[in-house]
């Protein structure tokens, strides 16, 4: 189906299931139950699932199939979201103009930086793209406010020159983005029982934007163009020797996560009209990174999976505070309450990054190929009795 | 042995009216009548605490956090009441809100205006915050406030000193009760007129970014009003830690006092940096070189230490104030945490307690009602006299501290003695004053 084996497109339609079915998914838990602590299905963090799901799938057609490690690529999505803000306040705030404006203006950027990093490899790209994206972030910052808004960050006001639209709505508050005039913050509660359900519109449009982004980077992944990707990681040498120059390839796969990280900046600021420059930091451009590797570099779904892990931890492991936890460990007896709580809570709240430093430490050590390959080991487990068929392409490789 | 009447007719009849009941209550919530966002339904109202757990201001962050805690215990009636028997308005009957238990979700900003966002948004969107306060840091606070404004519930900004909080970027749903950088400038000037004469060469280092900018921009124009002359200002990187090669420049530059526009842990390095550099011992002009921190904290002045002696600065209010509200909320923050508040913890208090009250006399937890409720409103009893909060750009107006680093410390939290109350006359501008000037309200938007 749609130019793809079989196996592709069971993958591809999982994939679409998951997104599609997310508020489900990921409310499992009754609202007023002490759980719902747990439940991620509100409309921003589905969003930024989402979202960072773009940009890690994109990061990934670089980063897993060339091996060339970014450490910029945070820059690509914090220009995609400047651009599309300066859409919002000068043009219109539908928001197909702004998505296309800040894929476009990534993509010229991305080409501007991948030709100056690509003249080398290795740590020297890495650290050729850690200088570019921190300059950028440095230039967002302060020298370039007039434009950036600097550290408060561009954002609508009641005055914006809006060609298309107005400037203010008739009762005096700034327009929200819209698609066509749907808006993006309109959310449809379904209450079922104790379950409620949030179906977003915004979330929606993200998400059927990812699935063909997904689409398009398995079409990516199999086609001739992947093949050469994948030549330039094992050996590029051998590829020089050839007489093949491959630089126009890691070229085009640069840009071209580059446009994904544009396309993912975009949509962050159609779903809240906001871009700061602490988008653009190294430490954002890192945490790209670390989703690639905790889902599994070089696979298809991996870099979607550590997307959502690393924004699910981010986003509720941080609201833990020390009154949930012990109104959970309020059955024990006071002392022993205490205790658990003391023991439990430098892992949360403001410890969420100790936990996915574990985890991520966890993960690296044991399971090289990120979560995929532990996705693959417990199937394996399942299915031991039959004949070991695992062929090595459906097999992870850890990342170089 | 009973006869069963089971008929096509009586069948549709029950299912119909069974489906009806089943589907009844979701046809109400799903609907929505609600008449804004988050309206509170059960017997409890959730406030939603936003502030930097992690990061370079999470020691103000973590005193904030004490302090709403606090708050919300004296507003459900437990402890000793704080500043809520002090508190000009007797609205509060110590019975949560509105007759509601208060309850509250944290989150941390990280000092990012990106993940600050990221939390409001899922306490309004996720647990029903009716309410978001805290931050500790202007950018945060501006972009919070917009996503406040347009989610249609309350902000009630936290620690937030630039000017453009309730100037360019005001918002209908904000509120500020911290002090901000005009006032600052407007409250050192007569004081540094009086220690150091009229005939000063300043040096500004400024923090380069929207905080630093405004607050260098008051102090520029409000020493130059005294007739001081500013040599330079100098911009410094953010994430400078070292500044011995912008305090190098200052010696040679004929200038005698300088300005550390900085907070935090920059204000402390370069603080250090300069004392290290000799410039208090040195004399330029004729006079003694002075070092003048603007805008001033009771944490910063431990980090900083021995260097903070004798250097002049502002700051929104300081525990050893004398008076009965600040006397009573120090008791009951020391008791509850063996030490006492710092300014960010008392602002974030009276927020809390200005909000609640703000709803008990509108009566609604809508915005538009509380905000209503708030503008214009004057009070007194939270520590820092008579208090207005000003209806055109919804900020207060009170006396501003002009404090000194103490020579003599008694303990470790005995760092500042305050010099000056500035009457709040002093420091009032009007609302279109050309610093303030470029924003708009706009209307209070209540959400669905």
């Amino acid at each position: 189906m749609l130019g793809l084996n079989k196996k592709d497109t069971t993958l591809l339609i999982i994939v679409a299931a998951l997104t599609l079915l997310a508020p489900f998914i990921l409310n499992p838990f009754p609202a007023d139950s002490a759980l719902a602590q747990f439940n991620a299905g509100y409309p921003d963090l589905m969003q930024r699932f989402v979202i960072f799901g773009i940009f890690a799938i994109g990061f990934n057609i670089l980063f897993g199939l060339t091996g060339y490690l970014s450490f910029g690529h945070a820059a690509f999505l914090g220009v995609g979201s400047y651009s599309a803000v300066w859409m919002f306040k000068l043009l219109s705030m539908n928001v197909i103009p702004a998505i296309i404006l800040s894929v476009i203006v990534a993509g010229l950027f991305a080409l501007l930086i991948g030709f100056i990093s690509l003249r080398r490899s290795g740590i020297y790209f890495s650290i050729l793209t850690l200088a570019f994206a921190q300059m950028s972030f440095n230039l967002a910052y302060s020298v370039l406010t007039p434009i950036t808004n600097g550290e408060t960050g561009l954002q609508l006001t009641l005055n914006d020159p809006r060609i298309l639209g107005v400037s203010a709505t008739a009762d005096g508050s700034i327009p929200v983005t819209n698609l066509f005039g749907i808006e993006m913050r309109g959310t449809y509660e379904m209450v079922a029982g104790p379950w409620s359900f949030q179906f977003n519109t915004g979330y929606y449009l993200c998400a059927i934007i990812m699935l063909l982004a997904f689409y398009l980077a398995v079409r990516i992944f199999r086609s001739p163009f992947g093949m050469m990707l994948r030549a330039i990681k094992s050996n590029n040498t051998r590829m020089s020797y050839t007489g093949l120059n491959a630089r126009p390839y890691a070229l085009a796969a640069f840009v071209i996560s580059g446009m994904y990280a544009g396309l993912a900046g975009g949509l962050m600021a159609s779903m809240d009209p906001l871009a700061g420059a602490e988008r653009m930091q190294w430490t954002a451009s890192g945490e790209v990174v670390l989703m690639t590797i905790l889902g599994g570099a070089g696979t298809l779904i991996g870099p979607v999976l550590g997307a959502g892990f690393i924004k699910y931890f981010e986003n509720i492991f941080s609201k833990i505070n020390d009154n949930v936890l012990h109104s959970w460990f309020s059955f024990m007896p006071d002392g022993l309450e205490d205790a658990m709580v003391a023991l439990v809570y430098p892992f949360i709240g403001k410890g969420w990054h100790l936990t996915l430093g574990i985890l991520f430490m966890l993960v690296v050590i044991f399971l090289p190929g990120g979560l995929v390959e532990g996705g693959q080991r417990i199937m394996r487990a399942f299915k031991r009795r039959k004949p070991d068929e695992t062929s090595s392409e459906t097999t992870t490789e850890p990342a170089e | 042995m009973s006869k069963s009447n089971l008929t096509r007719r009586g069948l549709l009849k029950t299912s119909v009216v069974a489906g009806a009941g089943v589907a009844l209550p979701t046809i109400f919530t799903a609907s929505s009548a609600a008449a804004f966002t988050n309206e509170p339904t059960g017997g409890s109202v959730t406030l939603g605490f936003n502030v930097p757990q992690t990061g370079p201001y999470a020691d103000e962050g973590a005193d904030e956090l004490r302090a709403y805690e606090l708050a919300v215990e004296h507003l459900n009636g437990g402890g000793d009441g704080g500043m809520m028997n002090t508190f000009s308005s007797n609205a509060l009957q110590g019975n949560g809100i509105l007759g509601k238990k208060v309850e509250f979700v944290t989150g941390d900003t990280q000092t990012k205006s990106d993940a600050a966002r990221a939390s409001a948004k899922s306490m309004i969107e996720k647990d029903g915050a009716i309410m978001i306060t805290g931050g500790s840091s202007s950018g945060v606070a501006v972009a919070v406030q917009g996503l406040c404004q347009e989610a249609g519930v309350i902000f009630m900004a936290g620690l937030t000193h630039s000017n453009d909080t309730t100037g360019k970027d005001k918002k209908a749903n904000g509120f500020r009760h911290f002090f901000n950088a005009y006032m600052s400038g407007a409250a050192l000037a007569p004081v540094l007129e009086k220690l150091y004469g009229s005939d000063r060469k300043a040096y500004h280092l400024t923090a380069d970014y929207t905080w630093g900018w405004t607050q260098e921009e008051s102090i520029v124009a409000s020493t130059e009003a005294l007739g001081w002359e500013t040599v330079n200002t100098v911009k410094t990187p953010l994430a400078a830690t070292d500044f011995s090669s912008y305090i190098a420049p200052v010696l040679n530059s004929g200038a005698d006092v300088l300005v550390l526009n900085h907070y935090g842990g920059n204000m402390v390095n370069s603080l250090t940096n300069a004392v290290q550099f000799g410039l208090r011992e040195k004399q330029v002009n004729g006079k003694n070189f002075e070092i003048v921190v603007p805008l001033y904290s009771r944490l910063m002045a431990k980090g900083a230490g021995e260097n903070v002696k004798g250097i002049h600065g502002s700051t929104n209010w300081h525990w050893s104030l004398q008076d009965d509200a600040s006397k009573a909320f120090v008791k009951s923050f020391g008791e509850k945490y063996g030490f006492p508040p710092s300014q960010a913890a008392h602002t974030v208090y009276c927020q809390t307690l200005l909000y609640a009250d703000a709803c008990e006399r509108a009566g609604t937890f809508n915005p538009c009602g509380v905000a209503e409720a708030l503008e214009g409103f004057e009070f007194d009893g939270l520590g820092n006299g008579k208090t207005l909060y000003r209806a055109d750009d919804h900020q207060c107006f009170k006396d501003v501290l002009v404090v000194r680093g103490k020579e003599n410390p008694t303990s470790e939290f005995d760092l500042l003695e305050v010099v000056e109350v500035t009457p709040a006359a002093q420091v009032t501008y009007e609302p279109d004053h050309p610093m303030f000037a470029g924003g708009n309200l706009g209307s209070c938007n209540a959400g669905a």
